[in-house]
């Protein structure tokens, strides 16, 4: 291991994805933001072969789609698309604050301080919102108007 | 390949998902919702409209897109989680390989029936 790998060597491990300790809300945000993602890929990999069985011409396609009919697979799809809501609209903020908008103009560290967390809190908060407006939609589509 | 520009594309990845992912849940998962507002067709997964979509170009070419830059998002993800614990310098590199690799074939199988599709 390098010098700088050393120096920069993540002492908490797994355990520092799930303990947030003072980072806050955004700290737990990310580490939604990867168990969605993670979810979403093993979800994704499988529909890469599901959507394959088109190649076996409609029988398989409609043999496959039968598969997953049941309460138990609905509830898991309902799971992945509310993962995918959360998981947008969270990404879409993170690019927003990586490319330094929604942070306000820079200013002089003066009493009382404001951080560039706090400031992008309300921007986190309206996005949240979207996602959870996006997921009650989702819910009555899954399981009240079908 | 550098890192950021490695992480750019990434950047760039998510925001073609948010667009062509928003609109495959839109259509699929928020059908009900659109119909009751008078903005969507039933029947989204039915044998015949699955097959009328794979016949379309547009849908082919969205489709080969969303599987490139999904799983180039979701597969640099997953590695950028796996470095976060800091790993040795082989196991980073064998885990490179094993993603890249793993992407590539998903990339193919999924552009080979979408292409064998839309000219069947």
């Amino acid at each position: 291991m390098s010098a700088e790998k050393r120096i920069q060597r993540n002492k908490l491990g797994v355990k520092g994805w799930f303990v947030a300790g003072r980072y806050g809300l955004e700290r737990y945000a990310y580490t939604l933001h990867r168990i969605s993602g993670v979810a979403i890929l093993l979800y994704f990999i499988l529909h890469i072969f599901v959507t394959g069985s088109r190649l076996g011409g409609e029988h398989s396609w409609e043999a496959a789609m039968a598969r997953f009919e049941s309460p138990l697979f609905k509830f898991g799809e309902f799971l992945v698309y509310l993962a995918f809501a959360y998981h947008a609209l969270n990404g879409l903020r993170l690019v927003f604050v990586e490319l330094g908008m929604m942070m306000g103009k820079p200013m002089q560290p003066i009493f009382p301080y404001v951080n560039s967390v706090r400031r992008q809190r309300p921007f986190f908060i309206a996005v949240m919102v979207i996602a959870a407006v996006l997921i009650v939609l989702g819910g009555a589509d899954f399981y009240l108007l079908k | 390949m550098r890192e950021s520009t490695l992480w750019m594309l990434n950047l760039v990845a998510g925001a073609a998902i948010l667009v062509l992912l928003g609109l495959h849940m839109a259509i699929m998962h928020l059908d009900a919702v659109l119909g009751f507002l008078g903005l969507a067709g039933s029947g989204t997964v039915d044998a015949e409209a699955v097959f009328s979509r794979s016949k379309q170009t547009f849908f082919m070419i969205t489709y080969i897109i969303l599987l490139g830059t999904a799983l180039y998002h979701g597969l640099y993800g997953l590695r950028n989680i796996l470095f976060e614990l800091t790993l040795s310098n082989g196991a980073e590199k064998a885990i490179s390989l094993l993603l890249t690799v793993s992407g590539l074939g998903l990339f193919a199988y999924g552009s080979y029936v979408a292409v064998a599709l839309f000219l069947s």
